[in-house]
C-alpha cells in the first residue's frame, strides 16, 4: 500500500495534469464539478514568481545578519543608507498644503503646468519643436506607465513593427511590450569582455533590423549596465537610425541624476531632436526628484508637424482613459511647483548634484579598494567609467549568489549592483566580496 | 557639418538609393522635420464624451453656464470640495518626518488594502477572517476595473462580460481593451424610468454559464436606478445558479444613501453566500479624492491558497502597467479608515454630501412641478446617487446646451452634485423649454 505522502504526491500531479491546458476536456469536467464541490473557478491559477528586482529587497529584509547590504533596487540612499526625501520636495508639499489646492480630476493628459515643464526640461526651454507645437506630452505613471502608453500606441499605430531593446536591459521593459502586444527583439549592447559597450554589435544589429523598426534607447545611465555610448558613438547611432528610417524611443529615467546636470543628461535625446528626427521619449521623476512612490513621469512624442502632434496627443489620451482615466495629481503638482519657482529649481539642481556626486564618490572609493586589494592587475576601471545608479560588475549568477549567501550582499542575479545603496564605510567590505566571488566562484 | 548640411547629405544619399517615383521619396526619410511624419496616419480622436463635457464647459464664456457633466461633487456655492477630514489626514502625513517616498509594493499600501476590504465587506466578514480576499491598491475605479479585466482575460475560463444597458461609458472601453469582450443585459426601462427587472433576469438566464456579470453595487451610473433588496435576491439566485462571476463596480459607497453599510448591502449578500466575486472600489467621490486616484480591487475567492495565488498574478498585471500605485491618496484614505475619530468625522461629512444631493433632487422636482413641466418627474426623487437620468433625448440636450448653457452628457444624464439652490431654477427653465419645444415639434 502506498504511503499517504506518495498518494498525495500522485493526486497532486494528477490534479496538475488534469487542469493543464492539454487536458482541457478533463479540466472542463473539473470546472463543472465546481458547482457541486467547493472548488474555486480560479483553482488552476498558478503562483506567479516573485519580481526579480523587487524580490531582492524582500529577501534583504528577512536577512538578520548585521553585515547585510542592499544593492538591489534602484532607490537612492544617503551616506547613512537611509531613504531620502528631497528638501525641495518637502517645501513644495508644504506650499501645496498651505495654498489649499483642490483634488479635482486632472484632464486625461494630466496637469498642464507639469506637461509644459517636463517637455521643457527634456528638450530645453527654447526648443524649436516645443515652440512649433510639435511635441505631444501626456503625463504618465512614472517611467513604467509612460513606456506602457508608448507601447500601446505603437501596437495600434505601428502594428507588426518590432521594438529593439538592448541586451541586457531593465527587466520590466520586456514585460511592458509583451503585455502591450508589441513584438520585440534584442540588439547587442553589453560586452562582458570589456565590461563596456559592444558598439560594433549594436550597430550591426541596428543595421540588420528591417527599415522602420523602433529602437529603445536609454537616454543616459543605462540600466542595468551603467554603460553609455560616447558622444561620438551617439552621433553614429543617430546617423544609422536615420538612414534606416527607424524611430528612436528613449527611456529617460535619470535626467540630472547621472552626471548631475539636467542638460548634459538630455544631450542624447536633444541630439536626435535637433537633427529633425521624430522620437518617443518616456520620462520619470522617481530618481531625480525622489518621487518614487508618487508615480510621476511623461510620454512625449516629438513629431514633424503640429497637426500630427495634436492627433498623436488625442490618441494617447484615448489609451489612458480605459487604463486609469486620468493621472494622479500629487506628484505632478510637486514637479510643477519645483520647476516653476526659480529658487526651488536651483535648490533642486543642488540636491541632484549632491546625489550624483555621492554616487561618483562611492564609485571612486570602490575602485580604489578593488585596485589595491586585487593584485592580479585586473582592470577595474569600468567602475569609474560606468555612469548612474547601477554598475554591472561582470559577476555571473553563481558569483552573485555567493555575494548574497556568503557575504549578505543583495543584488540582482545579472550582476547588477546599485551604487545608490552603497556608502563609503561599506566600500571595503564590498570590494572583498566582489574579489572573493570573482576569483573563487565559477 | 551643420544640421542642415547633414540633412541635405542624407537626402542626397536617399536619392541615390531611393525607389523610383514620388512614393520612394516620401518613404525615404519620414523621420525628418518638415517631411511627412511617421505619425501622419494617426487620426484625431474624438473628445471623451463625459470628460469632453467639461472641456466644452470651460470654453463657454456665458455667466449662466452650469456644468452637470462629470460626476464631481460641488458645494452649494458651486465649488469643488476637499473634505475637512482629508485635509486633516494630509496635514498629518506631510508633517510626519518618519514618512518617505520609497516605492510602494506592487499591490500598494497593505493597511489600505486591508481596511478597504473591511469597508466594503464589513468588519466581521468571514471571507476576510478566512483570508479568502485578495485586495490590491489600484488607480481608482477605472484602474480596478482594468486590472480586473486583464486578470480575467488571462486566467478565467469564460472571459466575456455582460454590462447593464445603459452603463458608464468607460465600461465599454475598459473591458474589451483589457481582453474581455462585452455584451449588454437589459437594465433600464425608459417607460417606467425604473428597472427592467424581468428583462434583466431573462438576459442573465440567457447569458452563458460562467460569464462575468458587471453589477453597479449602488447608485447605478447613469440611471440612478437600483434594484430593491428583493430584486437583488432574485438577481443573486440566477447568477449563482449559472455559476456566473459577479464583478461589482462600487464607486458610491456611502454616497448613495448616506450610509456606508446600507450601500454595501448588495455586495455583502453575494459574499455571504460563500461565492466568489470581484469588487472594484473607488474613493474618488466618497472621500473626494478624485485626482489622487485612490481605489482597490478585491477578489473574493473560495479559499486562502487561491486568494494568495490570485494576488501573485494580479501583480503580474500591474507591474508592466505602472509598476506600483501612487502613494499619497491611498495614505490619506488609510489614515482616515484607521483612525476611529477621523472615520467618524468622515461619515458625517459623507452624509452631508449625500443629503445635499437629495435636497437638490427635491428642489428640482418642486421647480418642475411649479412650472407645470409636462411629464412625470418622480424619477428625479426615486433615482439614487449622484446622477439623474432625466429621460431627455439628444436633441433636447443639445438645445439646453445651446440656449441655456447647460452642460451634460448627451444621454440625458445630469449630475445632481453639480447643482445648487441658485442654479436649480435655471435648469428647470431649460428642461421646461426643452420638453415644451419637443412637444411643439411632435
Amino acid at each position: 500500500m502506498a504511503s499517504p505522502a506518495a498518494c498525495r504526491n500522485v493526486s497532486a500531479r494528477l490534479l496538475k495534469a488534469l487542469v493543464g491546458r492539454q487536458e482541457a476536456r478533463l479540466g472542463n469536467a473539473l470546472k463543472a464539478m465546481s458547482t457541486t464541490t467547493n472548488v474555486s473557478r480560479f483553482e488552476q491559477v498558478t503562483m506567479a514568481p516573485a519580481d526579480p528586482i523587487l524580490g531582492v529587497s524582500e529577501a534583504f529584509k528577512r536577512d538578520e545578519s548585521e553585515k547585510k547590504l542592499n544593492l538591489g533596487v534602484g532607490a537612492y540612499r544617503t551616506e547613512d543608507l537611509q531613504p531620502m526625501v528631497l528638501e525641495v520636495v518637502k517645501k513644495a508639499e508644504r506650499k501645496m498644503l498651505e495654498s489649499g489646492e483642490n483634488k479635482e480630476y486632472l484632464p486625461i493628459e494630466g496637469l498642464a503646468a507639469f506637461n509644459k515643464a517636463t517637455a521643457e526640461l527634456l528638450l530645453g526651454a527654447d526648443n524649436a519643436a516645443i515652440k512649433e507645437n510639435r511635441v505631444a506630452t501626456i503625463q504618465g505613471l512614472s517611467g513604467t506607465g509612460s513606456l506602457r502608453l508608448g507601447a500601446a500606441f505603437i501596437q495600434r499605430y505601428f502594428p507588426g513593427t518590432t521594438v529593439y531593446i538592448s541586451n541586457p536591459t531593465w527587466g520590466n521593459h520586456m514585460n511592458i511590450f509583451n503585455d502591450a502586444g508589441v513584438p520585440w527583439k534584442h540588439y547587442r549592447y553589453f560586452d562582458p569582455k570589456t565590461v563596456g559597450l559592444d558598439f560594433e554589435g549594436m550597430m550591426a544589429d541596428i543595421e540588420n533590423a528591417p527599415d522602420g523598426s523602433i529602437m529603445l534607447l536609454h537616454g543616459c545611465a543605462h540600466n542595468p549596465t551603467g554603460v553609455d555610448p560616447t558622444p561620438e558613438q551617439w552621433e553614429k547611432i543617430a546617423d544609422l537610425i536615420e538612414k534606416k528610417n527607424h524611430m528612436a524611443f528613449f527611456d529617460v529615467a535619470y535626467q540630472g541624476f547621472a552626471s548631475g546636470s539636467l542638460d548634459q543628461d538630455a544631450s542624447s535625446v536633444r541630439r536626435f531632436v535637433e537633427r529633425g528626427m521624430e522620437v518617443l521619449v518616456a520620462q520619470s521623476y522617481s530618481k531625480n526628484l525622489g518621487l518614487y512612490a508618487e508615480r510621476i513621469g511623461a510620454i512625449n512624442a516629438v513629431v514633424s508637424s503640429a497637426d500630427a502632434a495634436a492627433r498623436v496627443r488625442s490618441q494617447l489620451k484615448r489609451i489612458a482613459r480605459p487604463m486609469y482615466s486620468n493621472p494622479p495629481c500629487h506628484g505632478a503638482r510637486i514637479v510643477a511647483n519645483v520647476v516653476g519657482d526659480a529658487k526651488m529649481f536651483d535648490e533642486w539642481r543642488a540636491e541632484m548634484q549632491e546625489m550624483a556626486g555621492r554616487i561618483k564618490t562611492v564609485r571612486q572609493r570602490l575602485f580604489d579598494e578593488l585596485s589595491s586589494k586585487d593584485k592580479s592587475g585586473k582592470d577595474w576601471s569600468f567602475v569609474l567609467k560606468q555612469i548612474g545608479m547601477f554598475s554591472f560588475t561582470g559577476l555571473n549568477k553563481a558569483q552573485s549568489d555567493n555575494m548574497t549567501n556568503k557575504w549578505h550582499i543583495y543584488m540582482t542575479k545579472d550582476g547588477r549592483i546599485s551604487l545608490a545603496g552603497l556608502n563609503l564605510a561599506k566600500c571595503e567590505y564590498l570590494a572583498d566580496a566582489i574579489i572573493d566571488s570573482y576569483y573563487n566562484v565559477q | 557639418m551643420s544640421a542642415q548640411d547633414r540633412r541635405i547629405a542624407t537626402l542626397a544619399g536617399h536619392f541615390r538609393g531611393a525607389p523610383a517615383g514620388e512614393e520612394g521619396l516620401l518613404h525615404a526619410f519620414p523621420t525628418m522635420a518638415n517631411s511627412q511624419s511617421v505619425f501622419e496616419h494617426v487620426q484625431q480622436a474624438p473628445e471623451d464624451p463625459i470628460l469632453g463635457v467639461t472641456v466644452a464647459f470651460n470654453k463657454d464664456p456665458s455667466p449662466l453656464k452650469v456644468n452637470l457633466g462629470v460626476g464631481a461633487y460641488r458645494t452649494e456655492e458651486g465649488k469643488p470640495l476637499v473634505l475637512d477630514v482629508v485635509r486633516k489626514a494630509e496635514q498629518q502625513l506631510v508633517a510626519d518626518r518618519s514618512r518617505n517616498k520609497e516605492y510602494q509594493p506592487i499591490t500598494g499600501i497593505a493597511q489600505f488594502n486591508k481596511l478597504s476590504a473591511k469597508l466594503i465587506l464589513g468588519a466581521n466578514s468571514p471571507a476576510i477572517a478566512e483570508n479568502r480576499v485578495a485586495t490590491v491598491q489600484v488607480l481608482s475605479g477605472t484602474g480596478a476595473l482594468r486590472v480586473g479585466a486583464e486578470f480575467i482575460s488571462r486566467h478565467y475560463a469564460k472571459p466575456i462580460v455582460f454590462l447593464p444597458n445603459p452603463t458608464w461609458g468607460n465600461h465599454n472601453k475598459i473591458f474589451p481593451l483589457g481582453g474581455v469582450p462585452q455584451k449588454p443585459y437589459r437594465y433600464y426601462d425608459p417607460n417606467t424610468r425604473g428597472l427592467d427587472y424581468q428583462g434583466m433576469i431573462e438576459d442573465l438566464k440567457a447569458a452563458p454559464d460562467g460569464a462575468v456579470i458587471l453589477l453597479h453595487a449602488c447608485a447605478h451610473n447613469p440611471t440612478g436606478v437600483d434594484p430593491t433588496e428583493e430584486q437583488w435576491e432574485g438577481i443573486r439566485k440566477v447568477i449563482r445558479s449559472k455559476q456566473q462571476l459577479p464583478f461589482f463596480d462600487c464607486a458610491y459607497q456611502g454616497f448613495a444613501s448616506g450610509s456606508l453599510d446600507k450601500d454595501a448591502y448588495a455586495v455583502r449578500t453575494f459574499v455571504a453566500d460563500g461565492g466568489e466575486c470581484f469588487i472594484a472600489q473607488s474613493y474618488a467621490k466618497n472621500m473626494g479624492l478624485y485626482g489622487e486616484r485612490v481605489g482597490a480591487l478585491s477578489v473574493v475567492c473560495k479559499s486562502a491558497p487561491v486568494a494568495s495565488r490570485v494576488d501573485s498574478q494580479l501583480k503580474m498585471v500591474i507591474r508592466p502597467m505602472y509598476s506600483s500605485p501612487p502613494a499619497h491618496g491611498a495614505a490619506i484614505a488609510a489614515t482616515i479608515l484607521a483612525d476611529g475619530r477621523l472615520f467618524q468625522e468622515w461619515t458625517v461629512e459623507l452624509k452631508a454630501m449625500a443629503d445635499r444631493i437629495i435636497s437638490m433632487r427635491h428642489q428640482l422636482y418642486d421647480a418642475l412641478k411649479a412650472r407645470g413641466t409636462p411629464g412625470d418627474w418622480t424619477h428625479v426623487l426615486k433615482q439614487i446617487g449622484m446622477f439623474t437620468f432625466t429621460g431627455l433625448n439628444k436633441e433636447q440636450v443639445q438645445f439646453m446646451t445651446r440656449e441655456y448653457h447647460i452642460y451634460m452628457t448627451s444621454d440625458g444624464r445630469i449630475s445632481m452634485a453639480g447643482l445648487s439652490s441658485r442654479t436649480v431654477p435655471h435648469l428647470a427653465d431649460a428642461i421646461h423649454a426643452a420638453v415644451i419645444g419637443a412637444q411643439r415639434k411632435a
